[in-house]
């Protein structure tokens, strides 16, 4: 394991934030913290990275107990969400700065700092100040500045977060070809579930200070532990009292076992998928189905259609 | 449209300020200049060389840059203080940094005498000498640091030195590599401030370095003896050479900070 938290607990005054802890993080592995804001990712990888003291519990990186290992004793590389740039300093000289704090020679450190602005694409840019970049930019040049120590692991903040959303979907399948090629043992925190099913091999969902559920997105996203995972990982839809995928419902004309009768009160058009929503039995609920189905069935308001779950659906009990 | 309506603001704006500082600034400097040159240029260069002129101008100058050069040090280590350590009493100090300003300055040198004259509770007798002269200025140009760099220290982004800390920086490292580069500019020009404030003090030096001419007399109470024998070509004559050096000394933190902050 490259990472191992092990109980760990923490509270700001009197308010618990991380709450009996533990996770593991294979070597190699890209693993995203997953939960809404203020569930205490921020600080967990702070702990991680010694910027921040627990409470009780302990972390180990590679195996060694860094607990009370000061923040520059650990190797460990760290992208701010709000990039944390060095203002008084080129990128250059941004992404430099670890290897001048070891004293590497200067040619060594030219061939190192140019090779990893190739990687981030911004090797033209090097002469210029952090003010003079985009917001990917400085990202980007946030991130070559932390692999450039070479750390045995990587710990990125909401590295997305300030973008907008097509620079986000751009940098995001960016980072998991970077980490591709690297290979370096990488946590990165996100709210957005689309973004840690997409980039990531493992998912930690961490909501209210408390580890919820940790699995690969496929395991998470389909096998959720509890209701509020399922909300959080994806539209859900309430049936019968279960909890379902709207996706994993389907709508018939005639009455099919296990059905129940729904009156359809909308039909919306999202280009290639069609929201059908439907009254049961007093209470609303929603299907989506593709355009294709929705030709098929022809549909439209107020008609009387049956819908269940299809076979194999995951659905939850929410207990009443 | 928007465009044409903006410049033109600008240009209201820059026509204010251009009247206003000319009013308040430039005539009355210019009128200075002018007036030491009155009997011509020799003259003028032996009204600022006469030997007690003199005395009182390399006196004033030196003790300056001293006093300057200490303000620089301990401004920023009280800003820092102020900023970063949490003390019972903070804020009373914060506010006790700006009375210097508040008090007038004869008043100041009324109280220095008291404290560091020959009835000193203290036991420390510094009246009528050099140290007394560096010691008033120290104490009406203590805020110029304190209050330059106190706010830049303030929005000085934390995280910039928790980064530093996890690429291996030490925390002497991280203050020389990431919190100084920053703070600079805001020294130096709480430096500048604090020297041109020097070179022209008056009221606080006036008591306890006794005005021994070519021992504790400034330039400032030079001056003010020579508008009182009526030689105000000479008086001005001073006055303009304390202006120079104060432009010089502006002007030379300013290239200072440029090519500081363009070498990083
Ligand atoms: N330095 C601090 N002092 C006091 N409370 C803090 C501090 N840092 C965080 N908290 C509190 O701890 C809780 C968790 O904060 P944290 O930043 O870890 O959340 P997060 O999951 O990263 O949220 P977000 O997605 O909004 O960034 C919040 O309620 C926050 O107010
Ligand atoms: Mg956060």
């Amino acid at each position: 394991m490259a990472i191992e938290v092990r109980d760990v607990n923490k509270s700001f005054g009197a308010t618990p934030v991380l709450r009996d802890v533990s996770i593991d993080v294979a070597a190699g592995s890209l693993t995203a913290l997953l939960g809404p804001s203020g569930g205490g990712k921020s600080t967990l990888l702070r702990v991680i990275a010694g910027l921040e003291q627990p409470d009780t519990g302990t972390v180990l990186i590679s195996g060694v107990d860094a607990t009370r290992l000061a923040p520059q004793r650990r190797n460990v590389g760290f992208v701010f969400q709000h990039y944390a740039a060095f203002k008084h300093l080129t990128v250059f000289r941004n992404v430099a700065f670890g290897l001048e704090i070891r004293k590497r020679p200067k040619a060594e450190i030219r061939k190192r700092v140019m090779e990893l602005l190739e990687l981030v694409h911004l090797e033209k840019l090097a002469d210029r100040y952090p003010s003079q970049l985009s917001g990917g930019q400085r990202q980007r040049m946030a991130l070559a500045r932390a692999l450039a120590v070479e750390p045995q692991v990587l710990l990125l903040d909401e590295p997305f977060g300030a973008l907008d959303a097509q620079v986000r979907k751009e940098l995001r399948t960016w980072l998991r070809r970077l980490h591709d090629e690297v290979h370096v043992t990488t946590v990165f925190v996100t709210h957005d579930q689309e973004e840690a099913i997409e980039v990531a091999d493992e998912i930690v969902v961490l909501a209210g200070g408390e580890v919820v559920q940790t699995g690969t997105p496929g395991e998470v996203y389909d096998n959720p532990a509890n209701p509020f995972v399922m909300r959080f990982l994806g539209p859900v839809t309430e049936i019968g009292g279960n909890l379902v995928r709207p996706h994993d419902i389907e709508i018939s004309q005639d009455p099919v076992e296990g059905g129940s009768p729904a009156v359809v009160s909308r039909v919306v058009r999202l280009g290639f998928e069609v929201r059908v929503e439907v009254e049961i039995g007093g209470h609303e609920a929603w299907v989506q189905v593709t355009r294709d189905q929705a030709d098929r069935l022809g549909i439209g308001p107020g008609d009387t259609v049956h819908v269940r779950p299809v076979p194999g659906a995951r659905s939850l009990a929410l207990a009443v | 449209m928007t465009r044409s309506r903006v410049a033109g603001g600008t240009a209201a704006g820059l026509g204010i300020a251009m009247l206003y500082l000319s009013l308040i600034v430039l005539i009355p400097l210019a009128a200075v200049v002018w007036r030491s040159m009155d009997e011509g240029p020799g003259y003028f260069w032996r009204s600022i060389t006469t030997p007690d002129a003199w005395a009182a101008l390399t006196l004033t100058i030196g003790a300056s840059a001293l006093v300057a050069l200490i303000n620089l040090v301990m401004g920023t280590i009280i800003a820092w203080v102020l900023v970063r350590d949490r003390f019972p009493g903070r804020s009373v100090l914060d506010t006790i940094i700006d009375l210097p300003f508040a008090l007038p300055t004869i008043v100041a040198g009324l109280v220095l005498l008291a404290l560091y004259g020959p009835q000193s509770p203290l036991g420390i007798n510094l009246a009528y000498t050099r140290a007394a002269v560096v010691l008033a200025l120290m104490f009406v140009t203590l805020p110029f640091v304190v209050r330059t760099v106190q706010p830049v220290l303030l929005e000085l982004d934390k995280e910039m030195e928790q980064a530093a800390a996890s690429l291996g920086a030490g925390p002497f490292q991280t203050f020389r590599r990431i919190i100084l580069p920053n703070l600079i500019p805001a020294m130096l020009s709480g430096t500048a401030l604090a020297f041109t404030r020097a070179i022209a003090e008056f009221g606080s030096t006036v008591l306890i370095s006794g005005n021994l001419p070519f021992k504790t007399q400034v330039a400032a109470v030079n001056i003010f003896s020579q508008i009182e024998s009526d030689n105000t070509t000479g008086a001005a004559a001073i006055s303009t050479a304390l202006l120079a050096v104060a432009l010089v000394a502006l002007i030379t933190l300013d290239v200072l900070q440029r090519w500081g902050s363009r070498r990083g």
